[in-house]
């Protein structure tokens, strides 16, 4: 499979990440290329085999569900780049 | 007096515990001497010398009242990726532009407990995503290795360059590094370190700034393979707080070295001898074959018949897994925010703004193999390579096989700014052939220095083994170490 200039932007606009008309042109060569290789897995026969979810067979860890953390609001926005009484500020998202 | 960075971590603790040296004196030696080297070789990009002088007066006192932690008052550095407290920690990454977190990572606070003392974050591929350290916001990490008559400076290689070269220089003891698919090991080999990745499980992944969650594992660079042992075993834990920490305790690592390979059954896998393969790379590989044989090993020839497929699967899970990971970093929690018209343009604006070409590239990748209608035929079908890969391995070791031993490295370290590598991603990629497939199948493996090149540059052998059996590479390695001797790099800088 390979993608076009078209599905380049799509998908950085699902990436959330603003690419330039000569940036897209770039990634669509750079992203054929890393496609193009991964392509040899076609010829792997993947029928009954599941796939891997762990190194060494182990249940989920499962613990109690109660309260261990918390009353951490301001280490939490400490880092933000904008913040008032231990919200996030963004931009406004309704009108 | 000598030179106190020269000792080893395990010399160090000796002469700490004499009281022959103070940890004051042994951290001021270190400050004095990253002071010296760190404007030549950029590998570390915070330093934290007011902390460490305070870490080490604790540990005098500690030494004084005999209660003297594993690690008390040895000087570590601590790659960029791990969250630490108050201290700078950005991945080598823009995006996170500022970030001092309020927590601590398991791995590092592991440390702290049994008294090591930070002296700063080091360089490192940006979010871990590089071989060479040149992806880094900031700038590439230069190897203190440079070759016979030649003043070119090299890649440390990556992602852990900032830790391979760090240790490599001497302006640490020991070095924290992560390995995603080679992280630790190709660094290593460049730099004429030692680098181990433990088993998926062994180290908590918690406050390590994640990458790829199911490959990231957490392990040391260090200048020997005692040392290797000593800080793994402070790292390694069982942690709540990581549901994929394995609940298994964590063994003495240094007491298996100086064991006997004798009668163990070493495994050469036939996949990974490469057409048109570096002769300087057989021939080291074939020199390590031989000093495990005359140490008294069985050598067997085996077959891993998935090898090829590991580094392509590894194209499509790692990208994705970091796709999903690098969705937190929007310009709202933390780091940097650019402004835009509206709240979407304000997250593809600082996105934009904030990660580099690589790890663009890779999230990319990564959404495009997610999207709707192509899970099954990437992850999912990477996902189940990634089974057959590790059945290759289950079905050797069942047959009897301790450890297997590979090359590290298709090459040694090359230039910084490679053209050939800056044209091809591909290229790149490539020099993680044969470490890529540990962290498929989430196996330890070990890279131990065992020779140079025609032109002087480290070389390393890699060691494969079973899922939580450090023991034995530790042991392992420290045979190829006792043949083949230790590496330093001349000072130039």
């Amino acid at each position: 499979m390979s993608v076009d200039t078209a599905t380049v932007k799509r998908v950085a606009k699902l990436a959330r990440i603003a690419v330039t008309d000569d940036e897209a042109k770039n990634l669509e060569g750079e992203l054929n290329t890393i496609l193009g290789f991964v392509e040899q897995l076609n010829e792997v026969d993947v029928s009954n085999v599941e796939p891997m979810v762990s190194v060494v067979a182990v249940d989920m860890k499962k613990r109690v569900d109660e309260v261990t953390d918390g009353n951490k609001a301001a280490d939490i926005v400490a880092n933000a780049p904008a913040s008032d009484e231990n919200f996030f500020q963004v931009p406004k998202v309704v009108e | 007096m000598t030179d106190l960075t020269a000792l080893t971590i395990a010399e160090a603790r000796e002469k700490l515990r004499a009281k022959e040296i103070s940890a004051v004196e042994l951290t001021d030696s270190y400050i004095a001497a990253i002071d010296a080297a760190n404007g030549a070789l950029n590998a570390y990009v915070a330093l934290t010398p007011e902390k460490a002088r305070e870490m080490a007066k604790a540990s005098d006192a500690k030494y004084a009242t005999g209660n003297a932690g594993a690690l008390e008052g040895i000087p570590l550095g601590i790659k960029d990726l791990f969250g630490t407290m108050d201290v700078h920690t950005q991945a080598a990454s823009h995006i996170l532009d500022g970030f001092k977190p309020k927590y601590e990572s398991t791995v590092t606070q592991n440390l702290w407990d049994d008294g090591a003392v930070m002296l700063g974050k080091l360089n490192m591929d940006e979010f871990a995503m590089g071989s060479s350290n040149e992806t880094s916001y900031y700038g590439p990490t230069k190897n203190p290795w440079r070759a016979k008559d030649s003043n070119v400076d090299l890649v440390p290689g990556g992602s852990s360059g900032g830790s391979a070269a760090a240790v490599a220089a001497h302006i640490c003891a020991g070095a924290t590094a992560t390995d995603t698919g080679g992280s630790i090991r190709q660094p290593a080999a460049f730099t004429g370190t030692v680098g181990i990745k433990p088993t998926y499980g062994r180290c908590s992944r918690w406050g390590v700034a994640a990458f790829a969650s199911s490959l990231d594992q957490a392990g040391p660079i260090t200048r020997d393979v005692r040392d290797a042992a000593i800080m793994l075993k402070s790292m390694a834990s069982v942690d709540a707080k990581d549901t994929t920490s394995v609940d298994l305790p964590v063994p003495d690592y240094e007491a298996a070295l100086g064991g006997s390979v004798k009668g163990m059954k070493i495994g050469i896998p036939a996949e990974y001898r490469m057409d048109g393969m570096d002769p300087e790379i057989v021939a080291l590989w074939e020199q390590g074959i031989a000093w495990l044989k005359d140490a008294g090993a069985e050598i067997v020839d085996i077959s891993l018949p998935n090898t090829k497929y590991a580094l392509p699967a590894y194209y499509i899970v790692a990208p994705a897994e970091a796709s999903s990971n690098l969705a937190r970093y929007d310009g709202v929690k933390y780091g940097l925010r650019v402004p835009g018209k509206d709240i979407t343009d304000m997250y593809e604006q600082t996105r934009a703004a904030g990660f580099g070409a690589e790890v663009k590239r890779r999230i990319m990748i990564g959404t495009y193999v997610l999207s709707a209608g192509y899970y099954d035929a990437y992850y999912l079908k990477a996902q189940k390579v990634r089974t057959l890969i590790k059945r290759d391995f289950e079905n050797v070791f069942a047959d009897g096989v301790d450890a297997i031993l590979t090359p590290a490295t298709p090459s040694a370290a090359f230039g910084i700014g490679d053209q050939d590598m800056k044209a091809d991603p591909v290229k790149m990629y490539l020099n993680d052939v044969f470490t890529v497939t540990v962290n498929m199948a989430g196996l330890p493996g070990i890279a131990v220095p065992a020779g140079l090149s025609s032109t002087g540059l480290p070389l390393g052998l890699q060691l494969i083994g079973k899922p939580f059996d450090e023991e034995t590479l530790f042991k392992t390695a420290g045979v190829i170490e006792q043949a083949a001797g230790k590496f330093t790099a001349d000072k130039w800088w």
